[in-house]
């Protein structure tokens, strides 16, 4: 197995909150408990779940944009999650992040070629002079024609706009991209072509990326690994070939069996998941998901399941999974 | 059977300072009494619009400026405001996409709900209280009786939305408009909110009117399927047939471009070049035809007009003058 880019090692995160109307009251929301993984070169790790689940705290934390509360992440031999602002700068321009409203991430009075010329200069990747043919290579890049430069950013469609956030995450030329949710605000038609257009790029300049949805469809589509994640915990992590194959972690079936089928007939019956995701803030004890579990059983409720490797690169962190096979499941056959 | 709503030749438009931009321009759609309808489109196609102005709720300077939307025989256009307003909840109800900015965040659910029962069915507050009770416990909300008294800040995103569906059956409406109401929602609590609109259609018999971005999501709800671009129906057929035999190329290109579990992972999406027009910028002849693949010069010359597709259900209607000729054009 090749090196990993980025070694991510028990990334916690919590915020503390005051609750109640004049905040008399001391709370802990535990958005991120205990992440690891391993993230390598050239490959797409997807993480879905449900909203509040800490799939972008997790981007966050792991550039260090929100600081984490305990955990590391490896980067060259460097535990980033340790540095300050000042220590983070030299890493930020090989680590990148494209956020979901391309609305709110452009500066509404800077022009694109000036939006996409200001991370160049400011780490001096190249002189003045090159700027120009430096913008309309970025512009090619994303599908977009060098007129763009002189616009500003109201005058463009939310896909044309969700393109230019995405080149001013490559005019750094980085190794490393967090997708948060990138696509998620566009419509149907747009969000294939910007999904086309990260393939290309991730081609085209070996990139791994970070990919944050709560679309499983189309992270089937983009990725090579999965995260499966629940209130801030890892339910399941495996290859995206065998993960919608053959779903181990009883959430991970339920999330698959809530998503829409183009197929009228089959979805017509599907399987259901009752009740609502618990708050964070008072986390159930042992496994997060009993609560909501078909196969929950005594030691659920007490014993935080680890997440354990039960099928080649397939981990899952459930007590009634032990392998593809000895489950109280009925399996369809993979 | 008679057709409880019936759109013919609907046109919308916004008053601009430089002059009026068309946003629906004639679109013809009918619902019979039971059934579902789902209506899909992109942003800015017209969808919400179209069923915002049948009940007289368009936002300032936009204006249904032509053709007849009839409900129960009468023309829901040429309506006063008294009249609209008494059909409003008792005839049809309306759920719409953002629970949090819909529901008053100062009153308790109880009393919002009981509101529009004192209002439509001039019931008095005990009853109406109860009868509110009763409406929380049909649309699946755990503990009513404590709910009653929450405010909506105190309920999840699909407690809430269950909440506008309980005002929106509270005067037992005959058609219920659903405009994207489980956009805000994560996947199993869209799920659930799918089903449960689906069992009250089916218990009471309503007709109901799905408005969606969403084709996969109305697969498993609609009977039948109209789809929108840039203010016209494109295609309209029961859903069975928009899945197993798509015919305007735009609507190809959607159920292309979207992605589904069955795909080869890694594998690019058939996608849509180009972006819909803006109002007021409707090229000649078909809207679709910049974006199509199989566009000719008869698309750009005139407009191509809804038509039944020959050899295929007689339902299925299609504006297309390449993949269903035999339409002929106006």
């Amino acid at each position: 197995m090749t090196a990993p880019l980025l070694s991510i090692r028990n990334l916690t995160k919590e915020f503390p909150v005051r609750l109640g109307a004049f905040g008399e009251r001391a709370a802990t929301v535990h958005a991120l408990d205990g992440f690891t993984v391993d993230i390598i070169q050239g490959e797409t790790l997807s993480l879905v779940g449900e909203s509040g689940c800490g799939k972008s705290t997790t981007g966050y934390c792991v550039l260090n944009i929100q600081r984490p509360t305990s955990g590391s992440v490896i980067y060259g031999g460097t535990d980033i999650a340790q540095l300050d602002d000042d220590g983070m700068r030299p890493f930020r321009r090989d680590l990148q992040i494209v956020f979901q409203d391309p609305y709110a991430t452009l500066n509404p009075r800077m022009t694109i070629g000036e939006a996409l010329a200001e991370p160049i200069l400011f780490h001096k990747l190249a002189p003045k002079s090159d700027i120009r043919s430096r913008l309309h290579q970025l512009l090619a890049d994303v599908g977009l024609s060098e007129r763009f430069a002189q616009r500003y950013p109201h005058e463009l469609s939310g896909g044309q706009r969700q393109r230019v956030a995405i080149a001013r995450a490559l005019a750094c030329q980085p190794r490393f991209i967090v997708c948060d949710e990138a696509i998620s605000a566009l419509d149907v038609s747009v969000q294939a072509q910007i999904l086309n257009l990260l393939l290309d790029l991730q081609e085209k300049y070996g990139l791994t990326y970070l990919f944050i949805a709560h679309d499983l469809a189309v992270v089937r589509h983009i990725s090579d690994r999965v995260g499966v994640m629940y209130l801030g915990r890892v339910a399941e992590l495996a290859p995206a070939a065998a993960l919608f194959v053959q779903p181990l972690h009883p959430y991970t079936r339920a999330l698959l069996s809530a998503v829409p089928s183009t197929d009228p007939r089959a979805a017509r019956n599907r399987q259901r998941l009752e009740g609502e995701v618990p708050s964070p803030l008072t986390p159930p004890p042992g496994c997060r998901f009993h609560t909501r579990c078909p196969l929950a059983r005594a030691q659920c409720r007490s014993d935080v399941p680890a997440l354990r490797e039960v099928a080649p690169g397939q981990s899952v962190a459930c007590h009634a999974v032990s392998s593809p096979d000895a489950t109280n499941w009925e399996h369809s056959p993979a | 059977m008679n057709a409880l709503l019936d759109i013919r030749g609907l046109t919308i438009d916004i008053e601009r300072d430089t002059g009026p931009a068309r946003v629906v321009d004639g679109i013809d759609l009918t619902l019979r009494e039971g059934e579902s309808l789902g209506i899909v489109g992109e942003s800015g196609c017209g969808k919400s619009l179209t069923m915002l102005s049948l009940v007289g709720l368009l936002p300032n300077r936009i204006r249904a400026t032509g053709g007849v939307a009839e409900f129960a025989g009468k023309d829901l256009l040429s309506m006063s405001s008294e009249e609209l307003r008494l059909l409003r909840g008792s005839q049809i109800g309306f759920i719409f996409q953002d629970p949090m900015t819909s529901l008053n965040p100062v009153m308790r659910v109880g009393a919002q709900i009981a509101e529009a029962l004192v209002y439509q069915r001039g019931l008095a507050k005990p009853a109406a209280m109860a009868r509110a009770l009763e409406l929380l416990e049909l649309v699946g909300i755990p503990s009513p009786r404590d709910r009653l008294m929450a405010y909506p800040h105190e309920l999840s995103g699909g407690m809430r939305q269950r909440v506008m569906i309980a005002i929106g059956l509270a005067g037992s409406p005959r058609l219920l408009i659903a405009d994207e109401p489980t956009t805000a929602l994560d996947v199993t609590i869209q799920a659930q909110i799918v089903d449960l609109v689906r069992d009250l259609k089916d218990r009471f018999g309503m007709s109901v009117v799905w408005i969606t971005h969403d084709l996969a999501l109305i697969a498993g709800l609609a009977d039948r399927i109209a789809v929108l671009y840039a203010g016209t129906v494109v295609e309209d057929a029961p859903v069975d047939v928009i899945f197993d035999r798509p015919t305007h190329p735009y609507t190809r290109g959607l159920l292309a471009s979207l992605p589904t579990l069955s795909d080869q992972p890694m594998s690019r999406l058939a996608s849509i070049a180009g972006t819909p027009p803006e109002p007021g910028r409707r090229p000649p002849g078909c809207p679709f035809a910049p974006r199509c693949g199989l566009v000719t010069s008869a698309c750009t010359a005139s407009v191509p007009r809804l038509a039944p597709v020959a050899g295929s259900d007689p339902a299925h209607r299609v504006a297309c003058f390449v993949t269903a000729p035999e339409g002929g054009s106006a």
